[in-house]
Parts: structure tokens; C-alpha cells; sequence
């Protein structure tokens, strides 16, 4: 066994108190290691992510204890992949964090940072649900600070609107998970699908309803329709780095419905049988719809930005209730292509407003620097709305085809490509009155009075959004091989006995005696 | 017995959405508060209630007690205290700016000076 995979978890873990502890009062020091650590969690995870390329699922047993009663974490290829779309991410947010100066705005921006690659780390690969509910806890605490970075009214209200809605979802989650002990007496998830599936015909009300509870809380974290009412003023009104950096989070959602609704309670279990036709599909279609006009409706880009990650999840949401394996595919694809266009986008957010009064919808005179940000906005606007050349309309080409046999086949193709309309003029209205129309206006009269005080954006922050946009082209590029990657991904997904067998099995102390026996 | 933890549990769960619903940072603070009381509980009595069994084995005893919800009691209760201190925090920062405690929008969000405030 060896000590690789919990490295994600320990390494921020580590580095975030030192950053606290040795580092608090020397920015530059702070910003050296942070960097340094994502660097490194990069390197981990791309081993990692090699690793489990070949089918192999690691393990990882905390204090050498065997699954059903020690925690474990495992590494599949989906946890992996995660992990190295969170680093990844994390490395571009952290690089504009510096070269916009927010970490500056406030105390503690990096060791918090810190916090939250830890939380959402563990949060991937643990293999035990309550320690699930651990790692979010750690996660949310983190981006509790995070959010309210920098300070500001407006900011602590949309904080303290954001921080109890997820204390909310956090109690929903225990009663969740204690009826789902209640019911099995356990909560190792490997443990809790075979257990799961021995539950007779006439004994199943306690388990829907923990199934439903849990659903419930994913659906909060991953912002569905009924329950996403703590996204739209939260993403706005946090820092942009940050945003971009919460992008992942509702993405931490997804992973968690895939993750326990391939595992514990898969589409064939009787018990849970219509979950994903009868309230999951309507739920997604429902949310891309309302994301999508959203974005039409939006008086604010921040806001137009927070509605589309919340189509973005909506889109994500579609393939996934599929539960097939095209749709799984589909979903993956779309998960990252989703995470990368939304963190750009929320970057970009933030260096449209750095040299404007408002974000508001009105022409205002061209701005310094506006050539750059309005082409990368196009970009990432392109990427975002699904058009052609970009991720965006391969992940939804693989998703219109994925559910090309479903029974609601036509209902998700007209929603699918009527938002896409929807947004791209939403997109459209957004660039045209911001940038295009810019010229239109007459310049303040008197030269050198406001515009040129402010400096142009640093280099490093155009670099930031460059470097995601970058990577949504490759995602583009080598579309081929990702899909085939997430193609084997899913497969592995819908067979779990690897995965039952790998924790299960693997010796340490406590083993069952008939292993030990033998 | 368990009619009456799960009463406790019912009653604590309402009154504490009950007040959750006020939309005033205090009444929700102290809401939440009820709420992971009924969730402590809750969780106490997914492991089967039993009066005075043995915790860990032992000899000559039949019947246990189930050790595992009471750790994950012990978690939720320190989560869940430091989430009550953190955000009694932000709302006591966020009702000294503002100068109300509403935990909603401000009713004109146009006139709020966000945008101005962010500038470098």
C-alpha cells in the first residue's frame, strides 16, 4: 500500500497551517508556497490519474484498518480525474489571484485556499459517506472565508445568505446519512452497496427515503432547480477568483450524485428504481431552462454568469439522469468542459469590472485594455453557449446523441437546443452592450480625468484566463482521446465489483476472519 | 421511548424551520441551532435505542449498545458548533454594515453599492 493517494488530502492540509503559522504576515513568502503546493498536488495528481489509467482502483487505508470499519479512500479514475481538474484549476484561479492582488484585499487568502483544495480532495476520493460529509464541511468552511474575502455589505449579506443555506444542506445531509445507518448499520460506501442490495422487497421505505434525502443534498450542492437559490447572489457577489474557484464546487455535487447513485443505489436496485427518470430528468431539464433564461434576464454579468453555471449544471444533470453509459460519457466530458469555460468566465468577470464603475448592462466609453478582455469574453462566451468550434458543442453533441433512444428524447433535444439559443443571445446582448457598443459613446470629455488612472490588469491575470481557455481547446482538440478516456471511465463506473472487491477485500487489520482464515 | 426521542426530534425539527422561515439573522441563527439538536438526536437513535447496554464487548453480556452513532454524533456537535460561531460572525459583520438583519436581498439591489465598493 502506498501513501500517494492520500497525499491530495495531506499536502494542503499541511501547508495551509504553515501558511498561517510561519507565513502570515509576508504575502510574498504566502504566495510562494501556495503556488508551489498546487504545483505539486498537479504532479500528484496527474501520477495518480496514470495510475488508475490502466483499470487499477487504489486504496488507501487510514491506520492500516480494513474497509467495513476503518475509512478509506479510493482512487478510481473518476476520483482521479476530479482531482486533477481541481488542481488544475486551482493552479489558474491562484495565478490570477496573485495578478489581480486579491489575496492582498484580506487576511488568510491562501491558507484558506489551502483549506478548500483539502476539502474538496477528500471530498473525491474518500470512500466512506460520512467522511463525505466530513470533507464538505471542510470544504464549505473554507469557502465560508473565502467568500466573504475582501469584506463589503453587500458581500457579508450574500455570506451570510450562502453560509446558512449550506448549514441547512449540511443537516439535511446527517439526518440522510443517519437513516441510511439506521437502515444498513453502515456507511463505508462499497459495505453500503451490497447491503443495499439485500434489502427484501417489503423493507424499502427507509432506504428511499435516505436515497431521496441524499439526493436532495447533492441536488443542493449541485444547484438543481428548486434548490438553487443560494448560487446566483453567492458566485456574484464573492470575490472573482474565488467564483472561479466555486466553480469546481457544484461540480463536487455531480461527482457526489454519480458517484453514490452508480454505487449504492444503482438505476437496476428496485427500491430506487424511478429517482432518475421521474425526478432527476425533469429537475435537470427544469434547471438549464431556468439557467438559460437567467442569463437572458440578467441585468449584471456576474449574474448572467452565475445563471449560466447553473444551466451548465442543468446540461450536466441531462446525461447523467440518462444513466446509460453514453450518458455517463456525456456527462463527464460536459463536467469538464463546464468547470474550465465557468472559471474562465468568472475571471473574466472579474477583469471587466476592474476597470469599469458597474457591471451593469448600460454603454459606458471604452476602457483601457478592453481589446483583450472582450476577445478572451468571446472566447469563453463561445465555449460557454455551445458554439461550434469549442468543448462546449462537442459535450453537447455527445449529449443530444446519448439521449437519442431515451423515452423523453424529443422533450431534452427541443430544451437542449432552445436554451442554447436562449444563452447565446443572452451572451450576445451581454458582449455587444459591454464592448461592441463602447465606441458609440463619446469619451468623457476631459482627457486623463478618470479612465487612464486606472493601470491596466497585470500580465499574469490575462495569462490566467488564457491558460483555462487554452485548456478548453485542448479539450477540443484531443476530444478523441478524452472521450475515450471518459468512455472507459464510465465503463468502470457501471461495473462496480472492481471497486466492491477492492475495498472489500483488501486486507488490514480487522479483516473478516474467513480472509484471515484461509 | 422512542415515541418520545421521536417527538423531541419532530418538535425540535419544526420549531427550528419555524424559525429558520423569520428571515432575521437571529431567530434563523437560533434555528439552526434547533435544528442540529434534532440531528444530534436523530443520529443518537439510528443506532437503535437502548438503555444501559454495554458500549465495547465484554464478557457475559448479551445485548450492545451501538458505539458508531455516538462518534458521529461527536463530529456533527464540534461541525456544527464551529459553523454556529462562524456564522454568527458574518451576520454580526453583515448586520453592523448593512445596519438590518434581514438574511434576504435588499429590497432594490440597483441602489446597492457593490460594484463601486470593489474597485482596486
Amino acid at each position: 500500500m502506498t501513501h500517494w493517494l492520500i497525499a491530495p488530502v495531506v499536502l494542503p492540509a499541511m501547508l495551509a497551517p504553515f501558511i498561517v503559522l510561519a507565513a502570515r504576515f509576508h504575502i510574498g513568502i504566502q504566495r510562494v508556497f501556495s503556488v508551489a503546493g498546487v504545483a505539486a498536488l498537479i504532479a500528484i495528481a496527474i501520477a495518480l490519474a496514470w495510475q488508475t489509467g490502466d483499470g487499477t482502483i487504489l486504496l488507501y487505508q487510514l491506520g492500516d484498518w480494513a474497509a467495513p470499519f476503518g475509512i478509506v479512500l479510493v482512487g478510481d479514475r473518476l476520483a482521479t480525474l476530479m482531482v486533477l481538474l481541481t488542481a488544475v484549476l486551482a493552479l489558474f484561479v491562484l495565478l490570477y489571484a496573485i495578478g489581480s492582488k486579491w489575496d492582498e484585499r484580506g487576511r488568510h487568502f491562501h491558507a484558506l485556499f489551502q483549506f478548500q483544495l483539502m476539502g474538496i480532495m477528500g471530498a473525491f476520493l474518500t470512500g466512506d459517506a460520512f467522511n463525505l460529509f466530513v470533507f464538505f464541511e471542510v470544504m464549505l468552511i473554507a469557502s465560508y472565508g473565502l467568500m466573504i474575502h475582501g469584506g463589503g455589505n453587500v458581500r457579508l449579506r450574500a455570506g451570510v445568505q450562502y453560509v446558512l443555506y449550506n448549514l441547512l444542506a449540511s443537516t439535511l445531509f446527517l439526518f440522510a446519512l443517519g437513516s441510511l445507518y439506521a437502515e444498513t448499520g453502515t456507511l463505508n460506501m462499497a459495505d453500503l452497496a451490497q447491503r443495499v442490495a439485500l434489502i427484501g422487497e417489503g423493507g424499502t421505505a427507509g432506504i428511499r427515503v435516505a436515497a431521496v434525502l441524499l439526493l436532495l443534498v447533492f441536488a443542493i450542492k449541485a444547484a438543481l432547480v428548486p434548490l438553487h437559490f443560494w448560487l446566483p447572489s453567492s458566485y456574484a457577489e464573492a470575490p472573482g477568483p474565488v467564483a472561479a474557484f466555486f466553480a469546481i464546487m457544484t461540480k463536487v455535487g455531480a461527482y457526489a450524485i454519480i458517484r453514490v447513485y452508480t454505487l449504492i443505489f444503482p438505476p437496476e436496485l428496485d427500491a430506487t428504481a424511478n429517482l432518475f427518470d421521474v425526478w432527476l430528468m425533469p429537475v435537470a431539464l427544469l434547471t438549464l431552462a431556468l439557467g438559460m433564461f437567467g442569463v437572458l434576464a440578467a441585468r449584471k454579468l456576474d449574474r448572467l454568469v452565475a445563471f449560466a453555471v447553473i444551466g451548465s449544471m442543468g446540461m450536466v444533470m441531462i446525461p447523467v439522469a440518462l444513466f446509460t453509459h453514453a450518458g455517463l460519457t456525456a456527462a463527464l466530458y460536459y463536467i469538464v468542459h463546464s468547470t474550465l469555460v465557468g472559471g474562465a468566465l468568472f475571471l473574466l468577470v472579474d477583469l471587466v469590472r476592474y476597470s469599469r464603475p458597474h457591471l451593469h448592462f448600460t454603454t459606458t466609453g471604452p476602457v483601457a485594455g478592453t481589446a483583450l478582455v472582450s476577445g478572451l469574453f468571446f472566447v469563453a462566451a463561445i465555449g460557454m453557449v455551445g458554439l461550434p468550434p469549442l468543448s462546449g458543442f462537442l459535450g453537447k453533441l455527445l449529449i443530444l446523441d446519448a439521449a437519442r433512444d431515451h423515452g423523453l428524447a424529443t422533450v431534452i433535444w427541443a430544451v437542449v437546443l432552445g436554451t442554447s439559443l436562449i444563452s447565446l443571445v443572452g451572451f450576445a446582448r451581454a458582449g455587444s452592450t459591454l464592448f461592441w457598443k463602447a465606441h458609440s459613446v463619446t469619451p468623457p470629455e476631459e482627457e486623463g480625468d478618470e479612465a487612464p488612472k486606472v493601470p491596466l490588469p497585470s500580465r499574469l491575470t490575462f495569462v490566467a484566463v488564457g491558460g483555462l481557455l487554452a485548456l478548453l481547446l485542448a479539450h477540443t482538440v484531443f476530444a478523441g482521446f478524452a472521450y475515450d478516456y471518459l468512455s472507459a471511465t464510465a465503463d468502470q463506473l457501471l461495473a462496480p465489483d472492481a471497486y466492491l472487491s477492492t475495498v472489500l477485500e483488501t486486507e488490514g487489520k480487522l479483516s473478516t476472519p474467513t480472509a484471515k482464515d484461509h | 421511548m422512542e415515541v418520545l426521542v421521536a417527538s423531541a426530534v419532530g418538535i425540535l425539527t419544526s420549531a427550528g424551520f419555524y424559525l429558520v422561515l423569520r428571515l432575521r439573522t437571529f431567530p434563523v441563527i437560533l434555528g439552526m441551532s434547533l435544528l442540529t439538536y434534532a440531528v444530534n438526536v436523530f443520529l443518537f437513535a439510528s443506532g437503535q435505542l437502548t438503555v444501559g447496554s454495554a458500549p465495547i464487548l465484554r464478557d457475559g453480556v448479551a445485548a450492545y449498545a451501538d458505539p458508531l452513532p455516538q462518534a458521529l454524533v461527536l463530529t456533527a456537535i464540534v461541525i456544527s458548533f464551529g459553523m454556529t460561531a462562524v456564522v454568527v460572525m458574518i451576520a454580526l459583520g453583515s448586520y453592523l454594515g448593512a445596519d438590518d438583519d434581514f438574511v434576504d436581498d435588499l429590497a432594490n439591489p440597483a441602489d446597492a453599492p457593490s460594484d463601486a465598493e470593489e474597485r482596486p
